[in-house]
């Protein structure tokens, strides 16, 4: 049974998190999962995004047929806001989440991160790659794991980092182009989805329970609402940000 | 006893080459930090492994830094052993060896700084020796012109406006300026401090300079040394000004703006030529000005 609740406003500070080794195995019931959809609106005028200039490095430029403008802000045709990353906030009974085996992956391809956001499970490999003819360097601008900057040279071997512990949101940065950036969410859980271009999301294989919902835009801030997930229901939950 | 030194061309001309070669330094640091490229090249004292790598991006800025700094520090190795071989005077030998240690340490800083992702502690700290640097390398310059070892145009300081003391708080007040500001720029404060340190340090400045104008006018050097203080400092002023309003005209902005990085460097290096130079009224007045009492002797 559907259950619709309206996202609360307001901004939040970063979450507490800890690592969760130390904690029991965490374990999901199929037959009684839910799953937790919504999308999240933008208000407003759509601000535009200004071109990137990549003339300071023109094997950038040249990879890109028509002018790339910055990711900061996505309007969606449907009105709805892309790049937001969305988590179960609180509600979780505590436990460790078992990393998934399957590497995320984070490409530098035009002097460009892809994808601009995304999540990972504490534990979890980010594979870094460069696709690019020309050098980077990948900053991991993280706060609660160490932060590092390494270079990574055309056709280098594939990075694998992992981060012990949960971080909800860091940026990698690269001051070679210094106009890539992306986001990463390492989240305790597997209970968490970014927006694409519709603008919504689907977080599935949910214990039933009671969750703070929370949704995270790099410009807008923090927003969070709270849903009652049934057992093998769907809870819907919607964020509005706004210009 | 003056009499026994000798000017020598060569070491000045050496000595000036360093100095504008500095203040060239100062300016790419400056261009470092204004197009984000600082963390560029994660590794040090090689860059990706070698001597010399593919000049692109924000490499271009952190690579080429590296390698005026290692030219500066040559140089400097140079003036230092100079000074020994021929100079007379003990305290400008030790000078060039302070200069020497000043360029080796500021090195060191700058390479801890990226090897520990720009602490802004280390960041502030180089960025601060960087004008102190600039500032000895002037003096040598100096101290070894043909205009310093000539006969002074003396002047009798007078009792109801001394000025050595505030010549000597000038550039105090400079460096700390400049250490807020880079302190500032590394975000380890906030603007205000250093906005609010501005009108302390430039009302100083031109304390000092109104009392060397009206009260010592009489001796040109002073005068022109006073002027050139004041000129500087006004310009760092307009400089600063439009560089915070370019800031915050691009707080959103997704790569450093051209405007916002021109008139930031500007900034950096006239902070650099108004310590150099309030350094250098401070010396003049010293050899310009004779303590009272000691005017005829």
């Amino acid at each position: 049974m559907p259950l619709l609740l309206l996202a609360a406003c307001g901004s939040s500070p970063q979450p507490s998190t800890q690592s969760t080794a130390s904690l029991p195995e965490a374990h999901v019931d199929p037959a009684t999962a839910g799953t937790i959809s919504g999308r999240v609106l933008f208000e407003g005028q759509a601000p535009v995004m200004p071109v990137i200039d990549m003339a300071s490095n023109p094997q950038c430029e040249r990879q890109h047929k028509v002018p790339f403008r910055a990711e900061t802000v996505i309007v969606n045709s449907n009105k709805t806001l892309r790049n937001v990353y969305i988590h179960i906030k609180d509600g979780l009974a505590p436990a460790h989440w078992a990393a998934p085996a399957q590497p995320a992956r984070l490409d530098q391809n035009g002097c460009v991160y892809a994808p601009h956001v995304q999540g990972i499970v504490e534990g979890q490999a980010l594979e870094i790659l460069n696709s690019d003819p020309v050098n980077h360097n990948v900053h991991a601008e993280s706060q609660k794991n160490p932060a590092w900057n390494e270079s990574q040279p055309p056709r280098a071997e594939h990075k694998f980092k992992k981060f012990g512990s949960a971080e909800i949101m860091f940026p990698f940065t690269c001051s070679v182009h210094p106009w890539m950036k992306a986001w990463l969410g390492v989240s305790e859980h597997p209970f968490f989805a970014v927006t694409g271009e519709d603008g919504s999301f689907r977080i599935e294989g949910v214990p039933p329970g009671t969750y703070t919902v929370e949704a995270i835009h790099e410009k807008f801030g923090r927003k969070e609402g709270k849903l009652t997930l049934s057992p093998t229901g769907t809870a819907t939950i919607e964020f509005t940000y706004g210009s | 006893m003056a009499a026994k030194i000798i000017y020598r061309r060569g070491l000045h001309l050496w000595s000036m080459l360093l100095a504008l070669c500095t203040l060239m330094l100062v300016v790419v640091g400056g261009l470092v930090t204004s197009r984000d490229a600082g963390l560029s090249v994660p590794d040090w004292p090689l860059s990706y492994g070698k001597l010399m790598p593919p000049m692109e991006g924000g490499i271009l800025y952190e690579h080429g830094h590296r390698m005026i700094a290692t030219m500066v520090g040559m140089f400097t190795i140079v003036s230092m052993v100079w000074l020994w071989r021929v100079e007379s005077r003990k305290w400008l030998r030790i000078l060039g060896v302070i200069a020497l240690l000043a360029v080796i340490t500021q090195g060191l800083l700058g390479g801890l700084t990226v090897l520990m992702l720009l602490p802004w502690w280390v960041s502030t700290m180089h960025a601060t020796l960087a004008q102190l640097f600039f500032s000895t390398t002037v003096a040598i310059a100096i101290f070894t012109s043909s205009w310093w070892l000539a006969e002074p145009t003396t002047t009798a300081e007078q009792t109801a406006t001394p000025i050595r003391r505030l010549s000597l708080i000038a550039p105090i007040l400079v460096v700390c300026q400049l250490a807020l500001g880079a302190a500032a720029r590394h975000k380890a404060i906030g603007s205000i401090y250093h906005i609010c340190g501005s009108p302390i340090v430039a009302g100083v400045i031109l304390w000092l300079s109104l009392r060397i104008s009206v009260h010592y006018s009489e001796n040109r050097e002073l005068r022109r040394a006073a002027l050139t203080l004041t000129t500087i400092t006004f310009t760092q002023i307009f400089l600063g000004i439009a560089a915070y309003m370019t800031r915050i005209a691009y707080a959103d902005a997704v790569q450093p703006m051209p405007l916002m990085v021109t008139f930031t460097v500007f900034h950096v290096a006239v902070g650099a030529l108004t310590l150099a130079s309030s350094i250098a009224l401070a010396i003049i007045v010293r050899r310009n000005l004779t303590l009272v009492g000691a005017a005829s002797a």
